[in-house]
């Protein structure tokens, strides 16, 4: 072992640790179009700070993506959006987050309306045990948006062409939706996503149990959503989110460090942090 | 530092270790399979000597013995009123008709010692046998009509064996007469072996040979019918309401370990409770299987309640997380996804508290269940008894009999159970299937 090669790592564990979050988010945290607004959002796990004071605009139309660090905080923040923290008795949410301008956890605000215009696709595919058919018109059902069956069934069908997935399970629809492959399942969950119409659908790393075949129909799929959905996703993968995105937000340690158009923040990244980050050399 | 301190040991020497210790490994592997097999082993040899016992003894109790012979159905004597009503039947003179045919079947013995004799042969329900008779078949009045009646519980031992001719007269339950009058009644091809009716379709009776189990059966029906009704639906609640909707503090923490404890308290403290509670405080009648089955819940509840948490905190977060994520209300989510999917886990447990249920006696006998009542049981609140009672009080009978009858009414448990177990076992995998 040379000494120049122990000096180097162990300049950059030292550097790792000592770098400075920045005081302020870095980039442009607000767009014109907002559809969701943070403002100052703290989540503590009982003691523990899981977000510290991130303000951040997800413009309307748009698909935006959390990269970082495992445990910086992008599922915390993602189920912030939809009160999906709600369900975790120590999580405490602060600041204001707001859709279309008006504030989400108002009291006077019903979490189910809420999460009928805020969708939620999990990293882990999770079908209902149901029949496909059931897995897809049980929020239809639930929120009362199909009069008859007639109407039932069309919003099934569309919201599977949606998901891309109508012509492989058009035959078997009474079949368990637990019964089809992984990527199926995970198209499946956005098909049940989309089928309740909301206007912003959150993904947390839809992909990461994926194959790239799958992964590449289901980033097609969110191609073609954001024509008409807002979409929030936290992924793993650089090139995913260069790919699918068009602002991009890299979290560390529960800090927004920095946000901006994917392009710029691939290519011309500001923050020491987020230049690492993406180029690899940590994460 | 050299390269020899990084590595411990050489590609080489690290198979043979662990190939060295690879043999000991498959040795207790192969010892602890051979443990377990042995203790499965064991416990099938006990359930087959319990059941070979169980039936060795209860099958013959599922028999008994008849005597057939002509009766004379004589209407002036037998119906005075003449309106063929029971009353009339019980106040006629039944008894001394079935004695006259009785008498001329062996040949109209005479000589007090003689008739004496004969007439301990039949059961002392035998008047009341044919008046059921005659209530079944009006046609044949008038006629004279082969009966069958059920002779008496010496005499069926004596039949099987259990009473042996070789004992001396003055040893013998019954005497040389009663013997001489058996065997002719055989020779004649009088006395048959069947299917006991008295035993499916008779209730209480101090007479061995007239002992039934139908009260019996129909009182644990009912008693347990009061107790899944009542257990169940509360069981299932509480458990979902620990589980899922309950904020987890202190209270709650209290509350667990109470019905964790509740669980092990002996059954006879729940029915001295239901004594003092149902009974002395609220008046309700004793012997009644409403109590009982309200007793038995609370007996079974906490057995529901543990595994019904258990069969809800097995159902995996990601289905509660995709039902929110839809809009599903917190109790939508529970009674669309949750319940249905902790079923059979639920059912299990149920069950179990069932079969619990049906085998208990003592908190049964604190609430005087235990009294003899012959009327069978019409609804919850009419006396009545259970079958482990029942099995219960039998076994305290000194009759050679009901030796045979307790066994007897031990496997129609038995079969109840397993009736029980495997309906609930069905639904349990009915319910599975839709998911
Ligand atoms: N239910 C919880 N209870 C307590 N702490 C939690 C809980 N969920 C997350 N945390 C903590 O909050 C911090 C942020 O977690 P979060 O799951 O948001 O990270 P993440 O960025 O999504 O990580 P990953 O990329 O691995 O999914 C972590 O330090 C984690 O330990
Ligand atoms: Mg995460």
């Amino acid at each position: 072992m040379t000494d120049t090669a122990m000096t180097t790592t162990a300049v950059a564990e030292t550097r790792m640790e000592d770098r400075l979050l920045p005081e302020k988010t870095i980039g442009q945290v607000h767009v014109e179009h907002p559809r969701m607004t943070a403002r100052a959002v703290d989540v503590h796990y009982g003691a523990k700070k899981a977000i510290d004071a991130v303000t951040l605009d997800i413009g309307e139309r748009q698909v935006i993506s959390f990269i970082g660090p495992s445990g910086c905080g992008k599922s915390t923040f993602l189920r912030c959006l939809n009160r999906m923290n709600d369900t975790i008795d120590i999580c405490k949410v602060s600041g204001e987050i707001a859709i279309d301008g008006h504030d989400i956890y108002d009291p006077s605000v019903d979490v189910v309306s809420l999460r009928a215009r805020v969708g939620m696709v999990f990293q882990k595919p999770n079908p209902f045990p149901k029949s496909i058919y059931d897995n897809i018109a049980y929020g239809p059902r639930i929120h009362g948006l199909a009069t008859n069956k007639v109407e039932l069934d069309q919003i099934v069908e569309t919201s599977l062409r949606r998901a891309g997935l109508w012509d492989e399970v058009k035959d078997r629809l009474d079949q368990p939706g637990t019964g089809l492959s992984g990527g199926q399942q995970q198209r499946l969950c956005i098909a049940r996503a989309v089928a309740v119409s909301p206007e912003v659908i959150l993904m947390d790393e839809p992909c990461s149990a994926l194959d790239p075949i799958a992964t590449a129909k289901v980033e097609e799929l969110i191609h073609e959503l954001r024509a008409e959905y807002t979409i929030v996703i936290v992924t793993h993968s650089m090139q995913q989110a260069a790919r699918v995105s068009d602002r991009t937000a890299y979290f560390h340690l529960g800090k927004l460090v920095e946000v901006g158009e994917t392009k710029q923040v691939f290519t011309n990244p500001v923050h020491e942090l987020t230049q690492d980050y993406i180029t690899g050399r940590f994460g | 530092m050299t390269e020899t301190t990084v590595r411990v040991l050489s590609p080489q020497d690290a198979i043979d270790r662990v190939g060295a210790t690879l043999k000991r490994r498959n040795r207790s592997e192969l010892k602890f399979q051979w443990l377990g097999k042995s203790a499965i082993g064991l416990a099938l040899a006990f359930l087959v000597l319990l059941f070979a016992a169980i039936f060795s003894n209860g099958i013959p109790g599922l028999f008994q013995h008849y005597v057939t012979f002509d009766v004379t159905l004589d209407k002036a004597r037998l119906d005075p009123a003449g309106d063929m009503s029971p009353s009339s039947l019980y106040s006629g003179d039944a008894e001394a008709l079935v004695r006259e045919g009785f008498l001329a079947a062996l040949g109209n013995p005479e000589g007090r010692t003689k008739t004496r004799a004969a007439r301990g042969i039949l059961s002392s329900g035998s008047a009341q046998r044919f008046v059921d008779f005659v209530l079944d078949n009006p046609d044949a009045m008038g006629q004279t009509v082969a009966v069958k009646f059920a002779v008496d519980d010496d005499i069926d031992s004596f039949l099987r064996g259990f009473i042996k001719r070789e004992t001396p007269e003055s040893d013998r339950r019954i005497n040389d007469q009663v013997i001489a009058f058996v065997d002719k009644l055989q020779a004649d091809g009088r006395i048959s072996y069947e299917l006991s009716d008295y035993l499916f379709f008779g209730s209480a009776s101090r007479d061995a040979e007239m002992a039934g189990i139908r009260g019996a059966l129909i009182g644990s029906i009912l008693t347990l019918f009061i107790c899944v009704i009542i257990a169940f639906p509360l069981g299932v609640a509480t458990a979902v309401y620990l589980e899922e909707i309950a904020p987890k503090n202190r209270i709650t923490e209290i509350i667990e370990i109470n019905i964790n404890n509740l669980a092990a308290v002996p059954s006879v403290v729940f029915g001295i409770m239901g004594l003092a509670i149902f009974i002395v405080t609220f008046g309700m009648p004793r012997s009644i299987p409403l109590v009982g089955g309200i007793v038995l819940a609370l007996m079974t509840l906490p057995t529901i309640i543990i595994s019904s948490r258990a069969a809800i905190r097995s159902v995996p977060p990601s289905i509660r997380d995709a039902a929110l994520g839809v809009g599903a209300s917190k109790m939508q989510t529970i009674f669309h996804h949750v319940i249905p999917l902790a079923m059979p886990g639920m059912l299990t447990g149920t069950i179990i508290g069932m079969a619990q249920a049906l085998g208990e006696t003592a908190p049964l006998l604190m609430i005087g269940m235990v009294a003899f009542i012959v009327d069978v049981p019409g609804s919850v609140t009419d006396p009545g008894t259970v079958l482990p009672v029942q099995i219960f009080m039998w076994a305290d009978f000194a009759e050679r009999m009901f030796v045979q009858k307790t066994s007897a009414a031990i496997i129609v448990l038995l079969a109840f159970l397993i009736v029980m177990n495997a309906s609930a076992i069905w639904l349990r995998k009915k319910l599975e299937r839709r998911w």
